[in-house]
């Protein structure tokens, strides 16, 4: 019995710093549990993000931890932007100077709101610090969730993924019954989603008589036992994996959930948890079940082309600029797939195929998404963020250079080349097209010119609206301008040379069984 | 490594708008014209390396997962485009030189666009590589986008919103066979490539090739204009300032012509040949609808859109009736349409900025009280109705001819559009040119032309007069762009049956 310490050193490092977290939150006084609890996040992922790059160029792979975990090419990507990602949304949680020197999380989450109990925390000018150790756990378990070899460890990294995400949630400072309600929404409906996930996992179980991908794989590929177990476990399965990535018809939570969760936990959730869930999936239909391609092929077709025409239209009709984003989560977990349902293994001439394509474009949304709700937070009125697109209006004469960066965010959503965008639209439509869907991306590139009005319309609005009254950029400090700068200047340089992270993405696309 | 020309050549224009983004105030408007310049000057050098024979093109590697590359060249065709496009830069910045903002848009926003569209569009000329050009062809949209919602007239956001939308329907349509394009190359040819000659040699399946061409086409025709995909442009143009209708019609559409011939038939000669009939009777349609519309227009500057609907429908049936001869008119007809395009936008606009009015029917005898604007609007229709003398009758003509030769019916038709042409034209002049003197007229026209706009008009008329007398020397240099075409196409010139045999 041997576990790889090294191996998954990166991991085991953040989930040990979200326990310290914990246990400073009990020690530290509290004047200095901010800058702790900041120091020891922004650590942890760094050393752990070091850790990898040197663990990478040791070539330490295969499995790992008793074969509970596959540390592969994939993987190796993965955890890279997932660290990436990580750090650069988490250091938006630091903000302090946008809400009068208060963090964006409630003073006390646990107090009623509206009640003298939570007067008295925000007077007293209290501060949840416990989000940045939930954070670092969600981190953890999305790090484990698509690197599982086996299906338990999978639905363990879920839930140790999902719980903290929960939580977070539900904390804003502002507006909290309607935080609260996401935060209950999105649990009840992701129990339930887990619910379906764990039976599909006992339906599986019960076809391949093991719980291993590479199992099942072997049973996909010998039947011993009529295929109406296998089709019902991965159609249970595919719930609970396409429930996270938010593929219609799993979609309902994303809405409420990214408008009601404080805007700095909705931009962390918004491309982290995306990326660990689209991986995972990833795995699971390459994996395990790649014998039977045929069969999810065309069932995930048509659940691509809904998610596209629900988030490319629904996202029409909206007038507040986080549910309008949310949509634009679900047009883009449907480009996304559009290159899984391909499943196009690359040639020895034309190496970037699915898997590399999806992990491409997962960076590149990830670059524009993190950015954009980092500026999300900076346009504010008297009771805090403005979010209804009406009071954009006029940014771009009030605050050129963050209208100018968001205008550049929305071009990369939409698509437009010299953004990162177009790279990955190009790649995912590619293989999509080489995996002989040849129509699935035409249905995209049309639904992605729905998607696209909604997209310039806030630029519309941000260019050639009047400004409005009230509506004001905040001062904010190091920890918002560096992600909205991180991630503008990479959407501009991957939309100009793609090609060293795109080689990257193509190098790491192939999975061990 | 010898001088990168052309990427120079692009790029200049490019860091002038990056420059623009710096707070200059008063130096913004000089520095964005020098670059302008400077551009020009490059453009020539270039000419001039380019008729003394030395090779220009450059090829590195860019993306290569994509087989991709950063390639540039130049032919005939391209040659004469991208000098109309360093020309006409400087003439609309000059023309500008006022352009009225609306809040922070102001003139720096205005020159620093100018300067991004002209980058963009040279690369669209240049690109020796189709996801690189595509790169370019949909990145010009963004800074047109701005010009018109940016600056104009009160309607301005909806006509560039709608502007956008056309133009992005037919850019991810082309997306679409870009990427097809990708795959048939990496299956048919093993390792992929985006370079127009590897993607010519290909072995294309005739079905395949077709479906490509389509999504080619769509994003040019939507472009060009042509009926009926045309409605954005008059739009765009009654809202947009004259200098930015001029850099949309005179520079931005003639991408979709160029391409026509470079991508269209370079890459799909089979494809372009079935789907010509209806090339074919689309332009027959653009031409006649678009002189009609002008014809019922009350709006100047709808009137001068609709007018190049009906040119662009005698380019593009110049290029998809295949003769020598015609496809060079096409060519010299991009060129001439340009400076004639862009002459009437600007001395309407001026009539306009008098005026404070786009209705013919606010006009009257303004000949008798500017005499040098009236005379320089004759100028301009007469170009626009292509009076021999004028260069854009030796396009014309040979179109017309070239067309006669292969289907003599399809040239009647055509012809008419010029009888058309000949009535809105003049009815343009005769409504708000001569006449007794309105009182509406004498109150606002009080002005004739100044200085700086004579400075704009007489480079632009002045080229119009010269080529009209001295075609040979472009068509010269365009010439063996069309006998390329020619001989992609396998097709030889019809040849007129000599006398007495029958």
């Amino acid at each position: 019995m041997t576990v790889e310490w090294r191996a998954i050193a990166p991991v085991l490092l953040v989930l040990i710093a979200a326990i310290l977290g914990i246990l400073a939150e009990a020690v530290v006084p509290r004047a200095q549990r901010f800058f702790a609890q900041v120091f020891l996040t922004v650590a942890s992922i760094v050393v752990a993000g070091v850790l990898l790059v040197t663990n990478w160029r040791a070539g330490l792979g295969g499995p790992v931890a008793m074969g509970s975990m596959m540390l592969d090419a994939p993987t190796y990507f993965m955890w890279g932007a997932l660290l990436v990602f990580g750090l650069i949304s988490i250091l938006v949680f630091a903000e302090r100077e946008l809400n009068g020197g208060v963090s964006a999380f409630a003073a006390s989450a646990a107090t009623v709101p509206g009640s003298r109990a939570e007067a008295e925390a925000s007077a007293a000018r209290l501060e949840h610090t416990e989000v940045f150790p939930l954070a670092l756990f969600a981190l953890g378990g999305m790090m484990v969730f698509p690197a599982s070899a086996d299906l338990i460890t999978m639905f363990v990294a879920l839930e140790v993924l999902s719980l903290p995400l929960y939580l977070m949630c539900g904390m804003a400072r502002r507006r909290r019954l309607l935080s609260q309600e996401a935060a209950l929404k999105y649990f009840l409906l992701g129990a339930f989603s887990s619910a379906f996930f764990l039976f599909g996992v006992a339906l599986l179980y019960g076809y391949a008589g093991s719980f291993d991908l590479s199992a099942i794989a072997t049973a996909v590929q010998n039947p011993t036992m009529g295929s109406g177990v296998l089709y019902a476990g991965m159609g249970l399965l595919a719930v609970g994996l396409l429930f996270k990535v938010g593929v219609v018809p799993f979609h309902n939570w994303t809405p409420d959930v990214y408008m009601g969760a404080p805007t700095p936990v909705t931009g962390f959730m918004a491309i982290c948890t995306k990326l660990a869930a689209v991986g995972a999936t990833l795995r699971v239909f390459y994996v395990a079940l790649s014998g039977e391609r045929w069969s999810w092929q065309p069932l995930l077709a048509v659940l691509v082309v809904a998610t596209m025409v629900v988030g490319a239209v629904w996202g029409l009709t909206q007038t507040d600029i986080k549910r309008t984003l949310a949509y634009s989560s679900i047009a883009h977990a449907g480009f996304i797939m559009t290159a899984v349902v391909g499943a196009y293994a690359g040639s020895p001439t034309s190496p970037l195929d699915s898997v590399g394509s999806a992990l491409f474009y997962l960076v590149v949304y990830g670059l524009a998404s993190v950015g954009a709700f980092a500026v999300i937070t900076m346009v504010r009125n008297a009771s805090g963020e403005a979010n209804a697109i009406a009071s954009w209006s006029g940014l771009g004469r009030t605050s050129p250079l963050l209208a100018g960066i968001f205008a550049l965010f929305m071009l990369s959503f939409t698509g437009i080349p010299l953004t990162a965008g177009f790279i990955g639209k190009w790649a995912v439509f590619a293989a999509a097209w080489r995996g002989g869907f040849e129509w699935l991306v035409i249905v995209a590139v049309l639904l992605s010119l729905v998607a696209a009005v909604f997209y310039l319309r806030i630029i519309v609005v941000m260019f050639f609206g009047e400004p409005v009254d009230g509506v004001v950029v905040g001062r904010a400090s190091a920890f918002t301008w560096l992600p909205i700068a991180v991630a503008a200047i990479g959407v501009a340089v991957l939309g100009v040379f793609p090609g060293p992270v795109l080689d990257l993405a193509t190098a790491a696309s192939t999975f061990l069984r | 490594m010898t001088f990168p020309w052309l990427t120079v050549l692009g790029l200049l224009p490019l860091v002038g708008a990056l420059v623009l983004a710096l707070p200059l105030r008063r130096a913004a408007r000089p520095v964005g014209l020098a670059f302008a310049l400077l551009t020009f000057a490059v453009s020539v050098a270039v000419t001039v390396l380019y008729l003394g024979g030395t090779d220009l093109a450059v090829r590195q590697p860019w993306i290569r997962a994509f087989g991709a590359y950063w390639a540039l060249g130049l032919d005939g065709m391209g040659l004469v485009m991208v000098l109309l496009t360093t020309f006409l830069v400087p003439v609309v910045m000059i023309a500008e030189w006022d352009v009225a903002g609306h809040g922070r848009w102001d003139a720096q926003g205005y020159f620093a666009m100018a300067l991004a569209l002209q980058g963009t569009a040279l690369f669209t000329f240049l690109a020796d590589d189709v996801l690189l050009f595509y790169v370019f062809f949909e990145a010009t949209l963004i800074p047109m986008y701005f010009l018109i919602g940016g600056f104009g007239g009160a309607r301005r956001r909806v006509a560039a919103v709608q502007f956008l939308m056309f133009n992005l329907i037919g850019g991810f349509i082309l997306l679409a066979s870009v990427i097809g394009l990708f795959a048939t190359s990496a299956s048919l040819g093993g390792t992929p490539s985006y370079l127009l000659a590897d993607l010519a040699a290909l072995p294309m399946p005739t079905e395949l090739g077709r479906w490509l061409m389509i999504g080619f086409l769509i994003a040019f025709v939507v472009k060009a204009p042509m009926v009926p995909v045309h409605t954005w442009l008059p739009l765009a143009a009654e809202q947009a300032t004259p200098g930015s209708s001029t850099m949309m019609v005179g520079i931005l559409d003639k991408i979709a012509t160029f391409a026509m011939i470079k991508f269209c038939i370079g890459l799909f000669p089979e494809a372009s040949a079935w789907v010509a009939p209806v090339m074919i009777v689309l332009s027959l349609v653009s031409i006649i609808y678009g002189a009609a519309a002008a014809i019922a227009s009350t709006n100047l500057l709808r009137l001068v859109s609709y007018t190049s609907v009906s040119h662009f429908g005698f380019m593009v049936l110049g290029i998809y009736v295949f003769t020598t001869q015609s496809i060079n008119g096409s060519i010299f007809f991009m060129v001439n349409h340009g400076f004639s395009t862009a002459a009437l936008f600007l001395a309407v606009g001026y009539l306009i900025k008098r005026r404070g009015s786009a209705d013919i029917n606010d006009f009257g005898g303004v000949e008798k009280v500017a005499p040098v604007l009236a005379g320089s609007v004759l100028l301009a229709v007469l170009s626009a109705i292509s009076l021999p003398g004028m260069s854009t009758f030796v396009s014309e003509f040979l179109v017309i001819a070239g067309t006669w030769s292969r289907t003599p019916w399809v040239a009647a038709i055509a012809a008419t559009g010029i009888i058309l042409a000949a009535t809105y034209g003049l009815r343009l002049y005769q409504r708000t040119m001569t006449g007794p003197v309105t009182e509406s007229t004498q109150r606002h026209i009080t002005t004739d032309l100044d200085g700086r706009e004579k400075a704009v008009l007489v480079p632009v008329i002045g080229l119009m007069l010269l080529f009209g007398f001295l075609p040979g020397p472009v068509m010269a240099v365009t010439e063996p762009t069309a006998q390329a075409a020619m001989q992609r196409m396998q097709l030889t010139d019809p040849v007129a049956p000599a006398k007495g045999e029958k």
